[in-house]
């Protein structure tokens, strides 16, 4: 089985956002970046793919700047083979990344191509679909639970209220959600073995963005609460503060 | 001048509620546009609840009927409003971001050759363009983006664009899409037990933390979403999703969901950054925690330290007086 993975580096969850001397990014001093925690299911879920058909490649494949080999490197050394890095700044159209990545994968011959379902820096929540949809290839988003055999696949995904049941024919593009698998971390062995694992970078073919940055801001800050009391006596005033107050019930 | 597309949502033939608030956020697009909202509608055949969408603001409601737009049919409903956002030259086209409006807005937008802005918190016309505020960083900053391809693909978070009424026409039309429904089929789906409502559309959330102490307390937070007589929806924080308490779908944070009810309330949450990123927009915060350092007293707007085994239940009790 070939598997294309598509992965992205992120800055940690636990990052204290600093906005840059541009006014319109992330300052990135002191941030320490990763692979996009919703990758690593993809990473994971790869490598299972593989290890169960006893042959195939994983490919890692990432649109970013130079230091996002650091990131490829992360994945190889979980046990994907080989890593792809399409050079560029993270542009804020999605579109572009898709379809650099869709230059790439259309010709790789891919059984399946996977993604994390979103990044958890900028939320877009659609490289994946719109990568499928460049691609001509069916789609599932954010699965939760996965079946392939004989060429067709049975997923599941969260809405809103329950599970969504999806069936789709094979090859396709998935992204993943939590509750997949349960990501593998990299051995010693698996991170020496990394550093001799081919990773390509060229640049990425990203075209005309459709979505132009103007500024980047702290959130507004929250005013100042009060503690209301001590302990289940403070319940009476804290309904009266609700109501009258904050107008909430 | 341009008219706006608003894709709207149903399930089991009926609208979704989120539908209201994409028809709002587009009426803003098109008054500053200049033009009409036209609300979009795929299902098997007419959706309860559409003609609703008039008095929010739709100036006509489309109805793409096909045999398999029964349940949500990813490439089909694509299709149909890749189409119609073609046919009808618009301005600007307007999903949900919910579970749907999230697979679904990246394929059309894809199909149109444009960007999207997605899981936006505001909208406005500049200069005749549209421009929109989105949280990156799950909120920790937030972005202004300027839209400079046309249609403007636009993704609304949910509980954000409250549905304000403006009557206008609302005037049906239906339209047969021919063709199968695409090689993504959706069976079906299998409800949850936590019942139809989800933290990122409930006007209220409860969450816990490992303050909780064992997963079989959750039914203390349960207790107290019920008395809220059917608003309310339970979240959790990430130790306790990954300590397996409870499902994925429940997570509030940077690795879960971002919400933005109108009451959240925190229950044994200690409230690391990536928690608070996820909730930091709900109008109104209470926490709840024994540990009067915890920074989740920093941004909650009320607190009360002290055990939550015994101030929970008191609560519980109070609101059910309220809504008894």
């Amino acid at each position: 089985m070939k598997i294309a993975v598509c992965i992205k580096r992120v800055a940690d969850s636990e990052t204290r956002v600093k906005i840059a001397a541009d006014g319109k990014s992330l300052d990135e001093a002191g941030v320490k970046f990763i692979l996009n925690p919703y990758d690593e299911f993809a990473v994971e879920e790869a490598l299972q793919r593989k290890e169960q058909a006893g042959s195939g490649e994983v490919v890692v494949i990432a649109c970013g700047p130079q230091s996002a080999q650091e990131t490829i490197r992360t994945a190889l050394a979980m046990g994907a083979d080989r890593g792809v890095l399409l050079e560029a700044a993270v542009p804020a159209d999605g579109l572009t990344v898709a379809r650099a990545l869709a230059a790439e994968l259309k010709d790789g011959g891919y059984d399946l191509i996977l993604f994390g379902k979103m990044a958890i820096d900028d939320y877009n929540h659609q490289v994946g679909p719109m990568t499928a949809e460049l691609l001509g290839l069916p789609c599932v988003t954010s699965v939760a639970h996965l079946d392939l055999a004989d060429g067709k696949g049975a997923a599941e995904r969260e809405v809103e209220g329950g599970m969504e049941e999806v069936e789709f024919p094979l090859p396709a593009v998935l992204t993943t959600d939590k509750g997949l698998n349960e990501p593998r971390y990299p051995a010693l062995k698996g991170i020496m073995a990394a550093k001799k694992k081919p990773l390509e970078t060229k640049p990425a073919a990203l075209g005309t963005a459709g979505l132009e940055i103007l500024a980047m801001t702290p959130p507004p800050e929250r005013k100042a609460g009060r503690i209301v009391g001590e302990g289940a006596a403070a319940v009476p005033e804290l309904i009266k503060v609700l109501r009258e107050e904050a107008k909430v019930l | 001048m341009s008219h706006v597309l608003a894709v709207l949502e149903q399930r089991d033939g009926a609208l979704r509620k989120v539908s209201h608030e994409v028809v709002t956020g587009a009426r803003r697009l098109a008054d500053a546009l200049g033009g009409e909202v036209h609300a979009l509608v795929m299902g098997r055949g007419a959706v309860q609840g559409a003609d609703a969408s008039g008095r929010y603001g739709a100036d006509k409601v489309i109805t793409a009927t096909n045999a398999g737009f029964g349940h949500y049919a990813p490439e089909g409903y694509a299709r149909a409003t890749s189409e119609r956002a073609k046919a009808g030259g618009y301005g600007a086209v307007v999903f949900a971001a919910s579970a749907q409006g999230k697979d679904l807005a990246p394929r059309v937008a894809a199909q149109l050759g444009v960007g999207l802005a997605a899981d936006v918190t505001d909208v406005a016309v500049d200069g005749g363009k549209v421009t929109v505020t989105r949280p990156v960083y799950a909120g920790k900053a937030l972005l202004r983006v300027k839209v400079n391809a046309t249609p403007a693909v636009v993704s609304l978070r949910p509980n954000v664009f409250t549905p304000v009424e403006r009557p206008k026409a609302g005037t049906g039309e239906t339209v047969a899409i021919a063709g199968d429904a695409g090689r993504v089929v959706v069976k079906g789906i299998k409800a949850s037990a936590g019942g139809s409502l989800d933290v990122a559309e409930a006007p209220i959330v409860v969450s816990g933390g490992r303050g909780l102490k064992e997963p079989a307390n959750f039914k203390l937070l349960e207790e107290l979403a019920q008395a809220f007589g059917g608003k309310a929806a339970v979240g959790a924080s990430r130790a306790v999703v990954d300590a397996g308490w409870r499902p994925h779908g429940d997570q509030v944070g940077q690795t879960g969901k971002t919400v933005s009810p109108s009451l959240y309330v925190a229950v044994g949450i200690s409230g690391a950054i990536q928690h608070l990123a996820g909730m930091r927009t709900a109008k109104v915060i209470v926490a709840i925690n024994k540990d009067k350092d915890a920074p989740i007293f920093k941004v909650a707007d009320y607190g009360i330290v002290g055990d939550l085994f015994d101030v929970v239940p008191k609560l519980t009790a109070e609101i059910k007086k309220l809504h008894g």
